[in-house]
């Protein structure tokens, strides 16, 4: 396929295919910092895909207490499912079991929306009737007694039914090292723009998929033409110098958040040139017929 | 903006009615219009022209100059705007407010901020008592809205009160947030004896405690509680007084036992 080669490193002239996704934000506080951290990457731990994981969630930016409405640290959460009623359930599953129990904890809303998530409307209840229901103004929050004190939680969150999710790059490098550094680069660019999420582990994925598996059961299966081990037994679309190939998936709360991801991801990635990182950029799509987000690489090039 | 203001000519002679004087309702009037508007409360007709100088300006802002403790029911109903008082009001002032915001530059009758349900009263001098407090029949006080006093209140501030905030910064009279169904009331400082009496939610913080406390509560220990932190940071804007209390530790009492019991009296140590 035509590509466009900028400082040494070749880009597809392909696009990345995303679908719409329903999406919402809390914030989560402690008294640290660290502990907030930790609430918020144990919530967010087990959400790389939602076809196995039921959604897609990360850390979007890490909150100074000046911008947290208790004043403490805090972590700013996206996460991302196919329905309104698997977000809903993820949501209170996840705030329930790992935000409500790490230490000195709090959670509150970090999405406007028309519509609304439960948050601590549907965690009060552990409350067993100590609950205590307190409106500031417009805002309505749930204090519910616990061990260390009182987990305060914002009533209800926004819901958001423009978010973007499966944004990706894929990145074609000679080494597996060099590939990790370039995208290592390009996800620590991605973690800084606003309102978009890399759910993979680090923001890295090495098993990308394909649709469809020989085997009953399995929705998706290994993608083999990307695959450097079996260049020569399948129709491969790697180049005779690639050794290794990773790819960064995308989550956005709008389909402008992904696209500057997607651009921050290969400014960064053509900063490291092709010698230290990658000397390719290609990436995933399903032929433009499935997903109606399509982001063409050649318009992302800063 | 130019306010339409209304001057006071003498002290009246008999109570008054100020409850048409509100913004939503005066939007759209001429002047001759709001002259024309009565105001008295016996058989002796009264009208806005005999009692104050009109000068045009916003309806959506309205001023009373010379206010006198016979002007009754100054706010009551309304929805948006606001009206500055300067001197003193009678009773009901503020009550059942749905939005905007009432300033009254001296003191305050009973039952001000009565059943109010929105919006922003702030009272700079003292308020008699049942401030939020529902008259009689009515099943709840105050259902929302934040009510700032800079100076005392009177007996039952928060009476029956169900939603919203009340911040009096100087000290409350007896059976302060008696029977509240639920919402928050800071007093700054001291209050009068059985604060909470028959509280069934809701809570009060007491800056520097109060003459007597009732049995009927149960100490719960000296705790720093992020959801009084949390309201700080709500209230800041109306009183760092009452914000600074709470961001302190606070002895939690849980009470009033002799009803429902979910309600709390948080004391703090100021003297």
């Amino acid at each position: 396929m035509p590509a466009v080669t900028v400082k040494g490193v070749r880009i597809d002239d392909t696009f990345a295919e995303a679908f719409g996704m329903r999406a919402t934000a809390v914030i989560v506080t402690a008294d640290s910092a660290r502990w907030a951290r930790q609430a918020a990457l144990t919530m967010t731990g087990f959400a790389t895909s939602v076809i196995g994981c039921g959604c897609e969630a990360g850390i979007d930016r890490e909150l100074g207490p000046r911008q947290t409405p208790d004043g403490r640290p805090g972590v700013r959460v996206l996460m991302f499912a196919v329905s309104t009623a698997e977000l809903q359930k993820q949501l209170q599953a996840r705030v329930a079991q790992c935000v409500l129990t790490s230490p000195g904890s709090a959670c509150y809303a970090a999405l406007e929306g028309e519509e609304k998530l439960k948050l601590g409307n549907a965690l009060r209840y552990f409350g067993d009737g100590w609950q205590i229901s307190k409106r500031f103004g417009a805002k309505h929050f749930w204090r519910i007694p616990v061990m260390d004190g009182e987990f305060v939680c914002e009533a209800t969150t926004g819901l958001t039914k423009k978010a973007v999710g499966g944004g990706n790059l894929i990145m074609l490098g000679r080494t597996p090292k060099a590939t990790l550094a370039a995208a290592e680069a390009a996800a620590a660019a991605i973690a800084k723009v606003p309102d978009a999420i890399a759910p993979f582990p680090g923001g890295i994925v090495r098993s990308g998929s394909k649709v469809g598996c020989k085997y009953k059961g399995a929705a998706a299966s290994t993608n083999d033409a990307f695959c450097p081990t079996l260049r020569g037994a399948v129709k491969t679309s790697l180049d005779a110098d690639t050794g290794s190939v990773l790819e960064i998936v995308i989550d956005g709360l709008t389909s402008d958040a992904v696209a500057a991801a997607m651009r921050a991801g290969i400014a960064a990635i053509l900063k490291l040139g092709p010698k230290r990182g990658v000397a390719r950029i290609s990436a995933g799509n399903y032929g433009g017929k499935l997903g109606p987000h399509h982001y063409h690489l050649k318009d992302l090039v800063p | 903006m130019k306010p339409l203001t209304f001057t006071l000519h003498q002290r009246p002679e008999q109570r008054l009615d100020l409850s048409s004087l509100v913004p939503h309702f005066l939007v759209g009037k001429t002047a001759a219009q709001i002259e024309r508007i009565e105001l008295q409360t016996t058989r002796v007709r009264v009208d806005v022209a005999e009692i104050f100088r009109l000068r045009m300006g916003d309806a959506e802002y309205l001023r009373i100059e010379g206010a006198s403790d016979r002007f009754d029911r100054v706010g009551e109903g309304m929805t948006a705007g606001e009206i500055v008082v300067e001197g003193d009001v009678g009773i009901r002032a503020g009550r059942m407010m749905r939005g905007g915001r009432l300033t009254v530059h001296g003191t305050a009758g009973p039952w001000a901020a009565s059943g109010m349900k929105a919006g922003v009263i702030e009272i700079f001098g003292t308020v008699a008592d049942c401030l939020g407090g529902p008259l009689a029949g009515e099943m709840a006080g105050m259902r929302g809205g934040t009510v700032v006093v800079r100076g005392r209140a009177g007996e039952r501030a928060g009476d029956r009160m169900r939603r919203g905030t009340i911040i009096i910064e100087g000290e409350a009279g007896s059976y302060a947030g008696s029977r509240m169904i639920a919402g928050t009331l800071i007093v700054g400082r001291k209050a009068g004896p059985l604060p909470g009496f028959l509280m069934k939610r809701g809570t009060i913080v007491l800056g520097a405690g109060c003459s007597a406390i009732s049995p009927t509560f149960v100490d719960c220990g000296q705790h720093e509680l992020l959801g009084m932190r949390l309201l700080a940071g709500f209230i800041d804007g109306y009183s760092k007084r009452g914000a600074s209390l709470l961001r302190r530790p606070l002895q939690r009492l849980a009470g009033d036992m002799a009803v429902r019991g979910n309600g709390e009296i948080l004391i703090g140590n100021r003297n």
